[in-house]
């Protein structure tokens, strides 16, 4: 791990002024993936900013939903009744993950902003667009049984690694953000970009940007939802593929519909295409299978990583029968 | 270590400082000028600096970089080496330790940002007249280890799981272990260790 000057910001305004005027100076919170990624010489910063110290722990329940602070860890969020009772697939996601000392560890908001696992990333000797763009992608015709079959690029296939984010696609979850121009509210599906040219750029921050949250707003569908991920092991593992479902189910009818990906893309994946196939069907084996079969209609393998388009649509399907009633 | 503390003294003098000529002449300014202040002020590293951590009820005043692990800290300078260095990167659980009573990775910690919380390692656990964490001897009477150099992780993961008031059918001991890896695979017998003592405490 590179030297590096250290400071416990004492208030937010100080944090984000401090951040926001040196590139070489990063937010740590949980620090599960910076140091990680320090020790690897992926990430060297000069300063780390530490905001463990800042007011964003809290838990706030109101009839709106539940806003979560970006300090929360995953076990806490996970933890809480309030998200269990109405929002289950985000805590059934944040469980999912990691494990149990990491779930104590790492927070809210450095899960969303966590970095790819993709083995040529996080190897300094290999070349990678993410790290350095024009290098390359050594992926594409490489080792790629754990990488993406959508919303790639000829620049980059990596998938992304959080299983919370794909559960907060089911749940229209947005993200509060605290800029040097104020505060501003991003919904999650726009908040991750498409790696395209510049997969260096993951998502619409500038530089600086500190998230003071993360907004679940209630719903009928965010209460009737789960998470399905398979891994390579039964625990403690990244996703192969993973997804979330949110049904609101009225009158024999699939009246709001979400569907979201993991380990399939370069973000967590929202799936219009399965959502599309749902909305005002009678909840079914054959609609979940349709729902299935659109969420996979792009999908496209680079060799190692062919079978995910298959595993991609069992999950979808395993996970709509258990919020659809047929399972 | 006396002048050490004065100069910690003077320096979070400057930095109370720093904070409030910020506070006072508007938060909304983010000049690049008062950021660089604010930075140089309140910024230490990256040669050692002082540093107080609590373990196992005992204080302990270090100079340490604050790039170093907590992990780092207890083996290489404490020598509190029950604390195990495996993979170094969070993904073995070898390296468990209580902070504030949860369980973290001491590898993917910074010394610097445990000041002022309690660290329990597996040298703590023992009570007062060397008696055995009830952990401890369910580790040693269902024979959970056989290199034994997971085995400290895995015990301080246990008391974290039994803190945390986790389930403990043989299924759920599984899933809130999965954080610690044991390459004997030990794991029949550390699951039966942990469901021992889950009943020897309820």
């Amino acid at each position: 791990m590179n030297p590096f000057r250290f400071a416990s910001a004492a208030d937010v305004d100080t944090a984000l002024a401090t951040v926001a005027s040196d590139r070489s100076a990063y937010y740590i919170a949980g620090g599960t993936n910076i140091l990680d990624l320090m020790k690897d010489d992926v990430e060297a910063p000069q300063l780390l900013v530490d905001i463990t110290g800042l007011p964003l722990r809290d838990i706030a329940v109101d009839a709106s939903g539940v806003r979560l602070g970006a300090l929360v860890t995953m076990a806490e969020a996970a933890d809480a009744p309030a998200v269990k009772a109405a929002f289950p697939v985000v805590s059934q996601a944040l469980l999912a993950g990691a494990s149990p000392q990491l779930r104590n560890m790492a927070t809210l908001g450095g899960n969303i902003m966590q970095r790819t696992r993709c083995a040529y990333f996080r190897d300094v000797s290999q070349p990678c667009n993410k790290r350095q763009p024009g290098m390359g992608c050594f992926a594409i015709d490489g080792q790629n049984r754990l990488h993406a079959v959508i919303g790639t690029s000829d620049h980059c296939i990596c998938t992304h690694p959080s299983d919370f984010a794909v559960a907060l696609l089911g749940v229209d979850a947005s993200v509060r953000v605290r800029g040097t121009q104020g505060r501003r509210t991003i919904p999650l599906d726009r908040f991750y970009v498409l790696p395209g040219r510049s997969p260096n750029i993951e998502n619409v921050l500038a530089w600086g940007d500190l998230i003071e949250g993360i907004d679940l707003p209630a719903s009928a569908h965010a209460r009737n939802s789960a998470y399905v991920k398979v891994r390579d092991r039964a625990s403690y593992e990244f996703a192969l593929v993973s997804a979330a479902a949110a049904l609101e189910i009225a009158g024999g009818t699939i009246r709001t519909a979400r569907v979201a990906l993991g380990g399939v893309a370069p973000v967590p994946w929202r799936s219009r295409e399965a959502e599309a196939a749902l909305v005002g069907q009678a909840p079914s084996a054959a609609t979940f299978a349709a729902a299935a079969r659109a969420a996979a209609t792009n999908m496209r393998g680079y060799g190692h990583n062919d079978f995910k388009i298959t595993l991609a649509q069992r999950t979808v399907e395993r996970v709509l029968q258990s919020v659809g009633g047929t399972a | 270590m006396h002048m050490r503390r004065l100069t910690r003294g003077k320096f979070l003098g400057h930095l109370t400082m720093a904070a409030a000529a910020v506070g006072f002449t508007g938060p909304r300014l983010f000049s690049a000028a008062r950021a660089a202040a604010v930075s140089r002020a309140s910024a230490r590293g990256p040669e050692p600096v002082s540093i107080s951590l609590t373990i196992n009820g005992r204080q302990h005043t270090l100079a340490l970089e604050p790039r170093v692990t907590l992990l780092d800290a207890l083996r290489d300078r404490l020598g509190l080496t029950g604390t195990k260095k495996g993979c170094d990167q969070g993904t073995c659980g070898a390296c468990t330790v209580l902070v504030n009573d949860r369980r973290v990775n001491a590898c993917l910690t910074l010394a610097v940002m445990t000041q002022g919380k309690a660290i329990t390692t597996i040298e703590g656990l023992a009570g007062a007249d060397d008696q055995l964490h009830p952990v401890q001897a369910a580790f040693l009477e269902h024979d959970a280890f056989q290199c034994g150099y997971c085995t400290p992780g895995q015990i301080m993961s246990a008391v974290g799981l039994l803190a945390e008031k986790r389930p403990t059918d043989p299924t759920s001991i599984r899933e809130w272990m999965s954080g610690n890896l044991c390459r004997c695979g030990a794991y029949p017998n550390i699951v039966a260790a942990v469901a021992a003592a889950a009943g020897a405490r309820a």
